[in-house]
């Protein structure tokens, strides 16, 4: 028998002693994986903790409840395209359809992915490990947007496939589909980050959820009403008011990229939406920064 | 080489000094770090993590600079807060897993050692309750199991007793001192309350107002320190004038006459004194000296007000 395969009896050297306890303590001599690896794992946990899994059954039940509604309306869209052959509801138009929705969910789930931190004080715990307070920030933002984008796109997926078994002129419909469904979900993104930006940011101020959801919230409804009113004085001000709220705000941009018409009269302004877009999301990120950088650890 | 090196360390914040040309050199083992709330512990502490950088000063833990280096010595030292810092909606495993998670380790390897620590800490059978359900006790436990996961080199623990009753304390007590002693991790222990820690440390840190009071071994303290309590029936100042004319630093305290032990031969020269005044010896006993008195000739420990931390 080769002398490698005998198994060797010998003791692994203990360096305290060699009195081995029933319960001995063991030290760790496996890999340990640094910051880009902890903010993965951040990440993963926050996104599973969006959609309540890992969570309580309760804090189930308001994603789901949501998720449950997008893709009931992606459905009828999908049944009503296969009925009748004309699509009654386009792909980028889903996204404005159901802001209401996403709007409610970003409300519940950033706070729960932020302000429930602050709560429970658990922020010491995470800022004397490798990762930094910007990654932790930049982590959990990175997590509700995409969370947000989910929310949005995968209901055009299924759209998507609905909409390609309905077609009937082959590669070319194929292609045309594909196209709309690349627009579709690249506007989705625009608004999973614009709207993430903001809800993290509001939720990171407080400690409460309740309240936190009801700033997130408040901020978009009471917006609403000025814009549509500050529009109806027309002008330069009419078409450029939308800005201010979030959700007529990337329509106007959603007009100017994509050209759709979304009842938004950005006028010759389109650009003046890009960069107020751009600036308001560098601010909120700025601002989410800085939050961090100050808050007790 | 030296767990912990400081050299000048200050931190100065708009209204107060935290931390005041510390300069330490603590070794490996369980070390208590003394001194009233707002001396200036929490601002070392930050400060060892690389969480908070110096206004001036050098800083070296476990060999590395924490303004450099901090990631690597966040991967390597455990940290247990003072406050509750726990989310009451999460099951301890999976809390302590994650945390382990946060510290570098693999999945696996994290949701092992999160069972481990758990039962080290004494939660073995608990560990898949809400920690929102746990005792203050029990709480207490799962914030050290956080710190000890990833099995780290060094230990910060942040007034680990607080708000424990007298079992709970004792029991966080000894095991703290099995940590630094079976488990070989050296342990800061950070409290206000010096005759806790004095019972499990090796050295002892005291801090006051961010200056450094004292920094030994517990050892060498109380050794150096002891004292001789001499009683005599009658003429007890006959004694005191005649061992000060021996070259003794007799201290009066009553009807008791303290002399420090020196030598062996403090004793002879005591013995003498009394023989040749002819007193009756009542009695002649080494006391030793708890730590506490050592710092008694000091500047007390006193509150500071809104003391930044």
């Amino acid at each position: 028998m080769p002398a490698d395969i005998v198994p060797t009896q010998a003791a692994p050297v203990e360096p305290s002693g060699g009195v081995i306890h029933d319960i001995g303590y063991q030290r760790y001599e496996g890999p340990r994986l640094g910051r880009g690896y902890a903010a993965r794992s951040l990440y993963v946990h926050s996104l599973r903790a969006a959609f309540g899994l890992g969570r309580s059954a309760k804090s189930k039940i308001f994603p789901w409840l949501v998720v449950a509604l997008v893709f009931m309306i992606a459905t009828v869209a999908v049944a009503v395209r296969g009925q009748s052959g004309t699509a009654l509801l386009g792909y980028l138009q889903f996204t404005d359809t159901v802001s209401m929705p996403t709007l409610l969910f970003l409300a519940v789930v950033a706070p729960e992915l932020v302000s429930r931190d602050l709560r429970a004080h658990v922020l010491p715990l995470y800022f004397s490990r490798p990762l930094s307070r910007s990654d932790y920030a930049l982590t959990k933002l990175g997590a509700m947007t995409t969370a947000a984008w989910l929310l949005l796109a995968s209901p055009q997926l299924l759209m998507f496939i609905g909409g390609v078994f309905s077609r009937k002129d082959g590669m070319s419909g194929l292609l045309d589909e594909l196209h709309d469904f690349g627009q579709g979900v690249s506007y989705a993104a625009i608004a999973a980050v614009a709207f993430s930006a903001l809800a993290v940011l509001l939720a990171s101020l407080s400690s409460r959820r309740a309240v936190a959801a009801a700033v997130i919230a408040g901020v978009y409804l009471v917006t609403a009403p000025v814009a549509v009113v500050l529009a109806t004085l027309g002008g330069a001000i009419g078409k450029v008011s939308p800005v201010i709220n979030p959700v007529t705000l990337i329509e106007g941009l959603e007009r100017w990229l994509y050209g759709r018409n979304t009842g938004v009269d950005i006028g010759d302004y389109g650009v003046v939406y890009l960069a107020v877009a751009v600036v308001l999301l560098v601010a909120y990120v700025a601002l989410l920064l800085a939050r961090y950088r100050k808050v007790a650890a | 080489m030296a767990l912990i090196e400081t050299r000048s360390l200050t931190k100065r914040y708009p209204r107060v000094t935290a931390l005041d040309a510390f300069t330490v050199d603590i070794e490996p083992g369980i070390i208590g770090l003394v001194g009233a709330n707002g001396a200036g512990k929490s601002t070392l502490i930050k400060t060892l993590l690389g969480l908070s950088s110096p206004t001036s000063g050098t800083i070296r833990v476990l060999g590395l600079d924490p303004a450099r280096d901090g990631e690597a010595i966040r991967g390597r030292v455990g940290y247990m807060p003072e406050h509750d810092s726990l989310p009451p909606d999460m099951v301890a495993a999976e809390f302590v897993t994650h945390m382990a998670r946060m510290s570098g380790l693999p999945r696996t390897a994290a949701r092992e050692r999160a069972s481990e620590a758990l039962r080290h800490v004494g939660l073995y059978e608990e560990r898949y309750r809400q920690i929102g359900g746990y005792s203050t006790g029990m709480k207490q436990r799962v914030k050290l199991a956080q710190a000890l996961v990833h099995d780290p080199d060094l230990l910060l623990l942040d007034e680990p007793t607080n708000g424990l009753d007298p079992a709970g304390r004792d029991a966080m007590l000894a095991l703290v001192h099995r940590i630094g002693t079976e488990f070989g991790i050296s342990v800061m222990v950070c409290s206000h309350l010096l005759g806790e820690v004095e019972r499990i440390c090796d050295s002892l840190v005291a801090i006051d107002s961010g200056k450094l009071l004292r920094a030994d071994r517990i050892s060498a303290m109380t050794v150096q320190r002891d004292v001789l309590a001499i009683e005599v029936d009658e003429g007890t100042e006959r004694l005191e004038a005649g061992l000060a004319r021996a070259g003794l630093p007799v201290t009066r305290e009553g009807r008791i006459l303290l002399v420090p032990l020196e030598s062996d031969q403090t004793y002879d020269v005591i013995l003498g004194t009394v023989a040749e005044l002819d007193l009756p010896l009542h009695r002649l006993d080494q006391r030793r000296h708890r730590v506490a008195e050592l710092f008694s000739a000091q500047p007390q420990p006193r509150e500071v007000e809104n003391r930044a931390s």
